[in-house]
């Protein structure tokens, strides 16, 4: 893909400045009202999640005290993998969004939860909620794009170190809980000069995931296996097994994200003053769905319904699957694609830009189109635009 | 003993190793709610009604549980269509019972969520989250001449003393004010008392008598003056016995109870914001952020997006209300709440108190 500022047609020019405040109008009202139907239905949901993962990992680590015996091994196994996948995304991603904040338990809040992952959610909460989730797909602002190790757009500059991106996207996928950890980290960044390396806020940061890390690996390394007796080689294979499947799957469903032919990019400048409405057109362009049974849905944590969660990232999951109908309904009326999928054609759609842009560009995107510069201005994005003070004071 | 006790604790450091990220409660949670000692909560053992519009329930404190003072009231937390709200109920049960159980006394207070829920509601079984006891309402070591003066739920703090304390206390008068014979609250239990001789019950049904005045208090009771006294009930009727006593020159002689009232501004829009940790003291307009607003008198805050997605501004409402930006929704804490906010996109609603 190129910016959408760059590309010879541009796929929202038909759309006015009061289109697209309109589209900011609708969706606002869409979130209050799904918002405003919470309940204790939901609450009902996420806890049977949640008893539901903690049962099922309890008992496929019980079953790997046995792991000798390789029908205990693959049941184990594959229980396991399924646990560790709920617990990160259905689970762990949505409560970290801050999706269950409103009911105010302190056992399912944004601030407290710590997910079964390599990086601490402290951390994670920064990169993705805050960076990725405010500059959605703006080439040099949203480190997603790439996460810094491959060029996934035209307009990202080609380095050498980038014909090896097939190679790196796939050692990534298989070690993509220590490469969150490493992005989170920005090591890239603080590795580089002796004086950020030094930096006191960043040794910090280092010292809170080596020791998250050192606990993951004692669990699933050490003290279960040691645990399993005969079994210890056993259940280290299982383990390894587990991360690795769980590792894979997150990696292929973030990737169908963002990265999928269809999905727009935005050049830095463009989102200078950037209105609500704006930043809700962004989201709407900048993600792609994969369609596929409810089972996928749970098991992708609902990022299946990418779109959705980018409009409204702090809305509980079960509700994505509610609203997609209508949210499919105001693309079609506003003329705009909605990205969607099987997940293996998103997956090769997504892998195919891996390998397409390992090279530099060719042919009509080699020429950069110039861009239309917007003067620094402050964003506005909170300000909902029919907001009238006086309005509430009489509700 | 000491073996098997460092045996058990090194057990649970293994299993303790095993579960993280989390705990090993956080799994033995759903299996058994009341042993963790950490998140105490209480399971309702029986439902009986009092009056049409309350209930006392029976409730069993789970480990973490600390013996009441007689007049002490709990924090309880319901989860109400999900949202788990916390109200504070007067121990209504003697702290020596035998079966550790306690007892609390709801009332339904119209357009209450917490007390109608429950009063409609609660079911045996049923598992509350609890806080530990509270409050400076006590008898101390008094057992002289005794005077309660409540009114509606306000006979519950007192209920608690005198099942807990009557037997020691010799000569105790109770005036009771409830709307009709009928809404009052342990009414039967109360007359029943006062059938056996041991307190004076002085009861009035403000439906037919009107309100109870300090005045007419002096009448009914002329050893007003030699009597230590308690009251409980709504601010007016307190604030009037406040002042009687002030004026009589025996203020010493008077505690009372007051249920806090939620603070709420009529208009919703703005508010005074103490920052509780830097002390810093802003005016909130009630049209722009808590954020800017903190920001600009130099209070340092995190933030993130500053559009209400990212959850990284994040601060616990301490009391008073905020109003949601984007959609109007309100937040009130009431004092003893800790509700995480996010700064970025409420405003002031009225006067609150942030920790930050």
């Amino acid at each position: 893909m190129t910016t959408l500022q760059r590309k010879a047609s541009n796929p929202i020019a038909h759309l006015t400045p009061e289109d697209i405040e309109r589209i900011g109008v609708e969706l606002d009202a869409l979130r209050d009202e799904v918002m405003g139907s919470r309940g204790e239905s939901d609450a009902k949901y996420i806890r049977k999640v949640i008893a539901w993962q903690r049962g099922l990992e309890l008992s496929s680590r019980g079953i790997l005290l046995f792991s000798l015996f390789p029908p205990a091994w693959l049941v184990g196994t594959a229980g396991l993998s399924i646990a560790k996948i709920l617990e990160n995304m259905e689970i762990g991603h949505n409560i970290m969004h801050g999706q269950w904040d409103w009911l105010r338990d302190p056992k399912i809040h944004s601030t407290k939860w710590e997910w079964d992952n390599a990086s601490p959610s402290e951390q994670w909460k920064h990169s993705h909620n805050e960076l990725h989730h405010t500059y959605t797909n703006v080439v040099g602002r949203d480190n997603d794009l790439g996460y810094g190790i491959m060029r996934v757009d035209e307009d990202q500059k080609w380095h050498p170190m980038h014909l090896g991106q097939p190679l790196w996207n796939f050692v990534n996928a298989c070690f993509f809980e220590y490469g969150i950890a490493a992005y989170d980290l920005e090591l890239g960044r603080n590795l580089a000069t002796k004086e950020r390396r030094r930096d006191p806020r960043f040794r910090g940061e280092l010292k809170k995931t080596r020791r998250k890390i050192g606990k993951q690996l004692l669990k699933d390394y050490v003290v279960h296996p040691a645990l399993s007796g005969p079994s210890f080689l056993h259940t280290i294979a299982a383990n390894f097994t587990a991360n690795l499947v769980r590792n894979v799957w997150t990696h292929s469903v973030i990737m169908c994200g963002h990265f999928p032919n269809g999905v727009e990019t935005f050049e830095k400048t463009s989102i200078e003053g950037e209105t609500r409405g704006e930043w809700y057109l962004r989201q709407m362009l900048g993600s792609a769905n994969i369609s596929g049974s409810k089972a996928m849905h749970l098991m992708t944590g609902n990022l299946s319904h990418q779109i959705e969660h980018h409009l409204f990232p702090d809305m509980p999951s079960n509700r994505y699957h509610e609203i997609a109908p209508r949210i499919k309904d105001l693309f079609q009326r506003y003329g705009l694609t909605y990205v969607t999928g099987p997940l293996p054609k998103q997956v090769g759609s997504a892998w195919a830009k891996v390998f397409r842009l390992a090279l530099p560009n060719r042919g009509a995107a080699a020429a950069r189109r110039p861009v239309e510069k917007k003067a620094p201005a402050v964003a506005v994005r909170w300000r909902r635009p029919a907001y009238d003070n006086s309005d509430m004071a009489n509700s | 003993m000491a073996v098997l006790n460092n045996l058990r604790a090194g057990a649970w450091r293994v299993v303790e190793l095993v579960t993280t990220p989390v705990v090993p409660a956080d799994y033995l949670d759903v299996i058994a709610p009341l042993r963790n000692a950490q998140v105490l909560r209480a399971r309702v053992e029986a439902v009986r009604p009092e009056t049409a519009n309350s209930v006392t329930l029976v409730l069993r404190p789970g480990r973490g549980w600390a013996r009441h003072e007689p007049g002490q009231y709990v924090r309880v937390g319901v989860d109400v269509d999900g949202v788990r709200l916390w109200r504070s109920y007067s121990i209504t049960s003697s702290p020596a019972r035998a079966d550790g159980r306690i007892t609390i006394t709801v009332n339904a207070v119209p357009g209450g969520a917490v007390s109608t829920q429950l009063v409609r509601a609660a079911r045996k079984g049923q598992i509350l989250h609890l806080d530990r006891p509270a409050g400076e309402f006590l008898l101390g070591g008094h057992v002289g001449k005794t005077l309660f003066v409540t009114a509606g739920s306000g006979i519950t703090p007192v209920m608690g003393m005198l099942r807990s304390r009557l037997a020691e206390m010799s000569d105790v008068v109770v005036a009771h004010s409830a709307r009709t014979r009928a809404d009052a609250v342990f009414g039967d239990e109360l007359r029943t008392l006062a059938a056996e001789g041991r307190i004076r019950l002085i009861e009035r049904h403000t439906a037919t008598d009107g309100r109870l005045k300090p005045a007419d208090l002096a009448d009914l009771v002329p050893d007003l003056a030699e009597r230590a006294t308690w009251a409980c009930g709504p601010n007016g009727m307190l604030d009037d016995l406040e002042t009687h006593w002030a004026d009589a020159g025996h203020a010493h002689l008077l505690r009372t109870e007051r249920f806090r009232p939620v603070l709420l501004s009529g208009a919703g829009g703005g508010g005074t914001v103490t920052f509780t940790r830097s002390g810093t003291v802003v005016e909130n307009d009630g049209s722009g952020p808590i954020l800017d607003s903190g920001e600009a008198a130099g209070v340092l805050m995190r933030s993130g997006c500053r559009m209400g997605i990212c959850f990284s501004c994040v601060l616990p409402l301490r009391e008073g209300a905020v109003r949601d930006l984007r959609d109007g929704q309100l937040t009130v804490a009431e004092a003893g709440d800790s509700i995480p906010i996010q700064t970025c996109i409420n405003a002031a609603a009225g006067p609150c108190s942030i920790e930050g």
